[in-house]
């Protein structure tokens, strides 16, 4: 058993000496350090978070700077609950969160479960795989779009390759029933990745005596699966899940790249809504409400996701 | 008459050369990032060379232009000092103190706006409409036009089927109903072993596409912004049964001419498909008209050009084009001044259109040559002649934002029905002018 | 027989779930092999229909997008020198001059300036405010870490909208100053949620051990604890790089001329008639470029950086 000299050291010091020492001055430094930080993110976070609060009682424009502000209290937000047009866009959103989730769910844990049979070479082609979530995704979203170009992208031609269809009878961004599918499809080949990183750390954390033990017991091989590694994974998952689902919520670059919201509103999420509300309308005040009401949403949201995640923790 | 032009110009000349050369100062000109932008780059040289400033650019793609641009007046950006900004905004751009509002500068400088296109005056220039308040320099005179491959047009096999099935001859269409029947023949169709399609035609989303394509179908059956007699009085106006009707035919257009994949197309996607051979007609705004011409694939003898043709109820074009303006913004005002005085002499402005601009100068356009320099300059002469323009008011983007969602909606994404659509837009422009505070 | 035994894959499991992985890989990274591809294609090639897979490579698209050029008529044409260089010559061969660089230099540029201010700011404040969270009692820890965390909830659209208006009144509007503070704002919590990470691993003996030796506590800092941490360091500098260098909105909405960076640039670089797509894809890949080998560095660390540090492999 080897110590370093400084540990060696640490250990001779009496106890009552290297309480003293530690607290001179610490709390001076703690505030010190702290103290940027903590002014920093209270300048872009939370100064911005209650100016905005403010604005939503207004009827603010922000292009608009010599006309007289009035305060208007919850008009902006009765505008915005009655609008059959918010609804639109929140369906649109929540369909793209449910797919997303649930494919890149699906195929980011198959993945790590294959990668997870440690076949030769794995390293090579992990890295391989995990390259498209390290993109920008508006860069992402402007080069899909060329590949779902009907008469010049790669895309129609695969699908023409494999099933046959013609590729200029159909476009992805294009037909109103495709956009909402060709997002979805963009994102999960960015993100699956990620969910697959989170499901491989998972399954390397099942210590291998639980399945010995199991297969001592003559448990099959989907008991075991569902027993043990179901719910070993599990909290691993749902942590996946919240950070893509935050993430998608307030999905911005990608889809306006992609699609721009079209054809008509029908791939417009409500980051893109709230865009053309704030910065094309001008309507500041309003698009100041819908933005509390989004950030409630996601918060509220969270925070019940993360007690839940908490509970499964602990069993 | 000439002779008073003769010594304007002259002063203005002069005026010119003697300009303040004291201090070089650095101008930045903002505009859309298209060909005549890159002409008026090499045209700016003669600028930097009289003046001793040195002149920066700054091109935005169109796409984005209006975003951009708007932003930037909004946040009291300092990058541009001259703006080559859309007709639109004037309005905007006026009543919120962002541009220098010119009057006195032309008195002074014996710039006259009588002599330009009196279309482009109120269009580019005039806020309020028709009142003699100027904001801009009609820079930049634009309308959207057709180009169509002529050759295609004049072969015999294609002539013949078309009369056995329309009973009419194929050629320049002579209404908006004829521009469908010569799309619908021409989609699908085989020509030199590719499949070809009728029409690319403006279906864009993002900005003003598609508002900027269906106004010419609108406008010709009947549609109106307002009530002649009565400002913001739409009821009536905006969907009246000839505006549902036009409405009406611009979708089956789109369904039956143009080809598949174009439900987001501006004029890029429009120059690439027609260059590439895909289409037998083009929607586009006239400035394409030099690049069309030019173009190996299709230019030259291959490509013929047309105003947009009548409907029911006459025959307008949709109105493009911008005005030349100082931001309130900037810190080199007397600079950009000069630049200005030095852009409206004629010779400039003769030097601007034979490199690729479209000036709006009634001497240039109406010089008796000027027909017959170009293959294109009888379809321009005829479309500026029958233009007609989107909304200019402050709220501006309210009104085209929302007319993009109804009209995408209905055209491109089948929702509802064409008297939806409009009775939608009237609902939404109403509310606009509420909250504007003018109804 | 198959087992799902995680002990012992047969040799044949292997073999399917490497072929099965294998094929995802080879799926997935097609799209990025394309536009690679497209980069090297002349302007005519890359909207041919059908796409080309087999074409002659030009690097017509990397020319276009570091010059800006005009089109000459033929009269101008016969006035202006022959072309000298290689890229002249294919310029003229479209009979058009090249009048300068483009604005993509710039704006990759800027990427660069934004991207390495704001890490070194939030990498630098962040250390220290990991130290501090890490070794002392701070009053109200857990809170104010969970409020940092809650700060990246905000979609960022909407932040946008009162920073605009801030930025409005400072004359922040379209500086490289202001974003590089902004994309410090929104990384620090990043930065201090993974350093604090990374410094809890360093055992607190060493630093006790240098105060015995009479060093003050900033020295201990300095000398003990940051060498230790500086592969937590790095690594958490390359995620806040990539993400300053990944974003877009904030850069769309609040730059314009200066201070713009390449993603809201590249989809907007427009050639003669329509976007020029071998330019896009060569700004692309240039643009991908440095993301790609930092992954390649960084992929031990990546599910550390991505989750915030709640996940350690």
């Amino acid at each position: 058993m080897s110590c370093s000299p400084v540990e060696r050291a640490a250990k001779a010091t009496p106890t009552q000496l290297a309480n003293r020492i530690r607290g001179l001055s610490d709390r001076g430094i703690a505030w010190l350090f702290v103290t940027p930080t903590i002014f920093l993110l209270l300048s872009i976070n939370i100064f911005p978070l209650i100016w905005t609060i403010y604005l939503s009682f207004t009827n603010f424009r922000a292009n608009r700077i010599g006309r007289a502000v009035k305060t208007i209290g919850l008009r902006n937000y009765e505008r915005i609950l009655s609008d059959a047009d918010i609804w639109q866009t929140m369906q649109a959103t929540a369909h793209f969160l449910i797919w997303t989730l649930f494919l890149q769910v699906l195929i980011g844990f198959t993945l790590a479960w294959l990668i997870n049979r440690k076949f030769k070479g794995n390293d090579l082609w992990t890295t391989i795989i995990v390259l498209p979530m390290m993109l920008s995704p508006a860069v992402v979203g402007n080069f899909w779009k060329f590949l779902y170009q009907p008469q010049i992208g790669l895309f129609n031609y695969v699908v023409n390759f494999f099933t046959g269809i013609d590729p200029s009878s159909f476009s992805m961004i294009g037909d109103v029933p495709l956009a909402p599918w060709a997002i979805v499809i963009v994102d999960t080949w960015m993100w699956t990745p990620f969910v697959m990183l989170i499901c491989l750390a998972g399954l390397r954390s099942i210590p291998d005596y639980l399945y010995e033990a199991a297969a001592v017991d003559r448990a099959s091989n989907w008991r075991q699966f569902w027993t043990i590694t179901v719910p070993m994974v599990l909290p691993f998952l749902m942590l996946a899940v919240l950070f893509r689902g935050i993430e998608n919520f307030k999905m911005f670059d990608l889809v306006v790249q992609l699609t721009g919201g079209g054809p008509g509103s029908i791939t417009e999420l409500t980051s893109i809504n709230l865009k053309r509300e704030a910065f094309e309308k001008w309507h500041t005040g309003y698009a100041s409400a819908y933005a509390v009401i989004l950030f409630v949403t996601v918060f509220g949201l969270a925070s019940i996701y993360v007690k839940a995640l908490n509970k499964v923790k602990e069993r | 008459m000439k002779l008073k032009n003769i010594i304007v110009s002259t002063a203005v000349a002069l005026a010119g050369v003697s300009g303040s050369a004291a201090q070089a100062e650095d101008l930045t000109l903002c505009w859309a990032s298209w060909d005549p932008a890159n002409a008026l780059v090499e045209l700016s040289k003669d600028y930097e060379a009289k003046s001793g400033n040195t002149m920066h650019f700054e091109f935005v793609p169109w796409p984005n232009f209006a975003d951009r641009m708007l932003n930037e007046l909004n946040s009291g950006g300092k990058l541009c000092d001259l703006l080559i900004g859309d007709s639109q905004w004037i309005g905007g751009a006026a009543e919120n103190g962002q541009y220098i509002k010119l009057n006195d500068f032309f008195a002074k400088e014996g710039i006259s706006m009588g002599d330009f296109i009196p279309a482009t005056v109120v269009g580019y220039a005039e806020w309020p409409k028709n009142t003699p308040n100027y904001w801009a320099l009609p820079a930049f005179a634009d309308v959207v036009g057709w180009t169509y491959r002529k050759d295609w047009f004049s072969r015999p096999d294609l002539k013949k089927a078309f009369k056995a099935k329309y009973g009419y001859d194929l050629g320049v269409p002579s209404s908006l109903a004829h521009l469908k029947d010569i799309a619908q023949f021409f989609q699908g169709r085989k020509i030199d072993g590719k499949t070809v399609y009728g029409a690319a035609i403006y279906t864009e989303r993002g900005s003003e596409g598609i508002t900027m394509g269906v106004t010419n179908a609108l406008y010709n059956y009947g549609f109106e912004y307002q009530n002649p007699k009565k400002p913001y009085d739409m009821a009536g106006f905006v969907n009246s049964a000839g505006a549902v009707a036009g409405l009406k035919f611009y979708k089956e257009l789109y369904k039956v001419g143009a080809p598949p994949g174009s439900s987001d197309w501006y004029m890029s996607e429009d120059i690439d498909a027609y260059k590439s051979g895909q289409v037998a007609m083009q929607m586009n705004f006239a400035f394409v008209w030099p690049g069309m011409n030019a173009d190996p694939n299709v230019g030259g003898d291959r490509t013929g050009y047309f105003a947009n043709p009548p409907g029911p109820t006459g025959q307008f074009a949709q109105l493009g084009g911008q005005g030349i303006s100082v931001v309130a913004n900037t810190a080199h005002k007397d600079a950009a001044l000069a630049y200005i005085k030095w852009f409206a002499q004629p010779e400039i402005q003769k030097r601007w259109t034979a490199m690729g601009g479209a000036s709006a100068l009634r001497a240039v356009v109406e010089d008796p040559a000027f027909p017959g320099k170009k293959p294109y300059n009888k379809a321009f002469l005829k479309s500026m002649a029958i233009v007609k323009d989107f909304w200019a008011e402050p709220s501006y983007a309210d009104l085209l934002l929302a007319m993009q969602d109804r009209v995408h909606k209905y055209v491109i994404a089948g929702q509802g029905t064409a008297k939806q659509a409009l009775d939608g837009l009237l609902k939404d422009w109403t509310q606009t002018f509420e909250d504007e505070g003018k109804l | 027989m198959s087992s799902f035994s995680v002990t012992t894959p047969t040799k044949r499991q292997k073999w399917i779930a490497g072929i099965l992985v294998v094929l995802y890989a080879l799926i997935t990274i097609t799209p990025l092999v394309w536009i690679v591809m497209t980069g090297f294609k002349s302007s005519a090639d890359s909207i041919a229909y059908p796409p080309k897979v087999i074409f002659s490579p030009s690097l017509e698209g990397y020319v276009n997008l570091f010059t800006s050029q005009t089109r000459l008529t033929s009269e101008q044409l016969a006035t202006t020198p022959a072309p000298a260089t290689w890229y002249e010559k294919l310029v003229r061969s479209h009979e058009m001059v090249i009048v300068g660089p483009s604005r993509f230099g710039q704006r990759f540029l800027n990427s660069v300036i934004i991207g390495f201010g704001s890490t070194f700011l939030s990498v630098f404040l962040g250390t220290l405010a990991a130290y501090a969270f890490s070794r002392f009692r701070v009053p109200i820890k857990d809170d104010l870490l969970f409020f940092i965390l809650s700060t990246r909830m905000m979609p960022p659209i909407a932040a946008a909208i009162p920073i605009f208006l801030m930025f409005r009144e400072l004359g922040l509007s379209d500086t490289r100053l202001g974003m590089i503070l902004l994309y410090t704002g929104v990384n620090l919590s990043l930065a201090v949620w993974l350093l604090k990470g990374f410094i809890d691993e360093i055992p607190f003996e060493y630093e006790e051990a240098a105060l015995i030796d009479g060093y003050t506590r900033f020295q201990a800092f300095y000398k003990v604890v940051l060498p230790q941490a500086a592969t937590g360091i790095a690594s958490t500098a390359i995620f806040c790089l990539i993400f300053a260098w990944n974003e877009y909105a904030f850069a769309v909405l609040l730059t314009s001329g200066n201070a713009q960076t390449a993603p809201p640039f590249i989809p907007t670089i427009i050639g003669f008639g329509g976007l020029d797509w071998p330019a896009v894809a060569a700004g692309t890949t240039l643009f991908l470029l440095p993301i790609m080998i930092f992954t390649i560095l960084l992929r031990k660390h990546l599910l550390r950086g991505i989750t915030f540090g709640a996940v350690r492999k």
